[in-house]
């Protein structure tokens, strides 16, 4: 196996590593890397901070490793190697009729990171969790062999779900994929004018796919202002659409400055009328609206951006809106601040999802934003909620493993399968997750 | 007309991406290769991409024999039977020098083997009347360089006996595309030094598309190497010999 040292960063572009990569483009080199040099395995590193960060290591880049090996008509189940992404398996089986069951905001995502995230997207509140709809996991343990579990092998398939890649590499996956109506989406988009009427639009929503968006610059009376849209699947014909854009540069810091945010976020939420509008859009602008536009972390410029996502319980709505208080205030925020009210849907011990409302909001890294995250953190934490692994860059390992009640049992598990900590990230090591 | 395309060295990156677009665009495709585990992942992945079918098939370069099965599994279908030559194997210039004894499966790989196989492939297309050939020669054929004249040598011979191929079966009908990829992002180049305008496997793949739908001759990917390459061939010798590029 050949390896290549560089230089590479989380999606967030704050925190880099370098590492010695391979990246096998036969199925057999997972094994061998197993076997002679057993090292964490990253996908298209999408995560914001460094849970795809090995620095000083070794990894594996399993995106040659993409390949869908079987699909059966009558259940749906889609059995697939582990670097195919989100993005690439909706495009493919959309025209057939369905869906992955479960979409994050991007389709860059892939099936391994999905599964080690258990992530969740805008249907989570009726579909739960990723790793909900899996019915098996073919994973290699450090020097072992290629392992298929199910959910009968409880503890290590719990571990594994969202278990930031520490139980093994994740080589390939059955699917449940969804029934979806047609490959196109039907979207209502409604006008939100403060924070109340916001959790009362989520509370209300009954669509399939619900997501706010916040303006996270608004205050006083405005606080909490946003747009929500709902999405169903449908079927129908759309012009074929243009080509994806790239960022070819990294912009300079007046991009995101708060006089420009905030006009931004006046102009976009003016753009929906006051009585709202619905719109037929392709399934991949609705997902994965970023996505058109390549690169678009070159937006926050050469030292990238943060993103803050927690969950709260339902009784604590009113923490959140204090948070989002406390963030519009600070006038830090991008335009990028999402709300969603979630259901109880996790299926691992590390799992982000609980029953209750979720926030995440991108803050360009400048001064302050450091100082605002672990305030942020704090009051998630004294509100009962949790924050977000996939997306953290900035927190301290006490806070978060109090946030993981299952903390204790995924420890024992990761333990047996991997006693060597050959597996171990710079996130599992900055919040010391391998240790008590 | 419906489309049959032979892929051989089908488990090769930029294979695989071609092989991709293909099924996108519903073909049927026989992949052959060594690797029977990888071929059989490959076949699943193109027939559930859209290929009409998508058959894994034993070759390789030193068994001539197992060509001829290829051939018949292919004459099967109607329409037109095409294929794509993707095989190859690049010791350095460093190994070679060590063991000359591996020019002969360099040449075999590289020449020989795919030589032999399209030989027996053309008459097939001749008979039919139509059907394109690609075959994968590179820019290291144009010009013997320090660094790995063997390979190239082997590219060059290939890349003049597709040019008398295209001569020949245009006469009936078919087609041959030579392309010359530059570097590729590819198990081969990964974690090399010295690499420029590293170009990934599906940019090459959609290259390649576009000139068999166009019915280029001889193609560069990506494009910026046809300058490249054009001015490297018209350095005089006396001066290239001194060169190190």
């Amino acid at each position: 196996m050949r390896w290549k040292t560089e230089t590479v960063t989380g999606w967030g572009r704050a925190l880099s590593a370098t590492e010695q990569i391979a990246r096998p483009e036969k199925r057999a080199g997972l094994a061998q890397i197993a076997a002679e040099a057993p090292c964490p395995a990253m996908g298209m590193r999408r995560s914001y901070g460094d849970a795809c960060l090995n620095d000083g290591g070794k990894t594996i880049n399993t995106t040659r490793l993409d390949r869908l090996l079987g699909f059966d008509d009558a259940t749906g189940v889609l059995e697939v190697e582990a670097g195919a992404t989100l993005g690439d398996l909706a495009r493919v089986f959309a025209p057939k009729g369905w869906l992955p069951p479960v979409m994050p905001g991007t389709g860059f995502a892939t099936v391994g990171g999905a599964i080690a995230m258990d992530v969740h997207g805008k249907n989570h509140h009726g579909a739960g969790s990723f790793g909900q709809h899996l019915a098996a996991i073919t994973l290699i343990a450090p020097g072992g062999k290629p392992r298929t579990i199910t959910e009968k092998d409880k503890t290590l398939w719990r571990a594994t779900i969202g278990g930031l890649g520490q139980t093994g590499v994740i080589a390939s996956a059955k699917i449940n994929m969804l029934r979806a109506k047609g490959d196109v989406m039907v979207v209502t988009e409604r006008r939100i004018n403060d924070w109340d009427e916001h959790i009362a639009m989520l509370d209300a929503s009954d669509a399939t796919y619900t997501v706010g968006w916040v303006d996270a610059t608004a205050k006083g009376t405005a606080l909490g202002r946003g747009v929500l849209e709902e999405g169903e699947t449908g079927s129908g014909l759309l012009p074929k659409k243009k080509g994806a854009k790239t960022v070819p540069f990294n912009a300079p810091g007046f991009a995101l400055s708060g006089p420009v945010v905030r006009a931004f976020n006046a102009a976009y939420w003016r753009r929906v009328p006051a009585t709202g509008r619905t719109s037929v859009k392709p399934i991949g602008d609705f997902f994965f609206p970023l996505d058109r536009i390549h690169d678009w972390n070159k937006l926050y410029g050469k030292r990238g951006f943060h993103q803050f996502q927690c969950v709260v319980p339902l009784d604590q709505a009113d923490a959140l809106r204090d948070m989002l208080r406390t963030i519009a205030e600070s006038g830090l925020a991008s335009p990028l601040a999402v709300l969603k009210r979630m259901g109880a849907g996790r299926a691992g011990m590390m799992s982000f999802p609980m029953e209750g409302y979720t926030l995440a909001v991108d803050f360009p890294n400048r001064g302050g934003v450091a100082a605002l995250v672990t305030e942020l953190e704090a009051a998630a934490a004294a509100a009962g909620g949790r924050i977000y692994l996939a997306k953290d860059a900035l927190a301290s390992g006490n806070v978060v493993k109090a946030m993981y009640p299952e903390h204790g049992d995924w420890l024992k598990a990761t333990a047996k399968a991997d006693p060597k900590k050959t597996l171990a990230t710079d996130l599992i090591r900055r919040l010391k997750l391998r240790s008590l | 007309m419906q489309q049959t395309w032979i892929i051989v060295g089908a488990t090769s990156a930029i294979a695989r991406a071609y092989a991709r677009r293909l099924a996108d665009d519903g073909a049927g495709l026989i992949l052959a290769g060594r690797d029977q585990a990888e071929l059989a992942a490959l076949a699943s992945d193109a027939t559930l991409r859209g290929a009409r079918f998508a058959e894994a098939m034993s070759f390789d370069t030193n068994a001539p024999d197992g060509f001829r099965k290829i051939l018949t599994r292919a004459a099967r279908e109607d329409g037109s039977i095409n294929a794509a030559v993707f095989t190859g194997s690049m010791p350095s210039q460093d190994q070679i020098d060590a063991d000359p004894g591996l020019i002969d499966g360099t040449v075999v790989d590289n020449y020989a083997g795919p030589m032999r196989f399209l030989q027996m492939l053309a008459p097939m297309i001749e008979e039919r009347g139509h059907g394109t050939i690609v075959g994968v020669a590179s820019v290291a054929g144009d010009r013997g360089r320090l660094g790995n004249y063997v390979y190239g040598s082997t590219k060059a011979g290939f890349a003049t006996y597709l040019s008398g191929l295209r001569n020949r079966l245009t006469r009936s009908g078919g087609h041959v595309v030579t392309v010359k990829p530059g570097m590729v992002d590819t198990a081969m180049t990964w974690g090399l030094d010295g690499l420029v305008l590293l170009a990934s496997p599906d940019k090459v793949a959609g290259d390649i598309v576009r000139a068999v739908k166009k019915r280029r001759n001889t193609i560069y990917s990506p494009a910026i190497w046809t300058v490249i390459m054009g001015i490297i061939r018209t350095i005089p010798e006396p001066i290239f010999k001194k060169l190190k590029i």
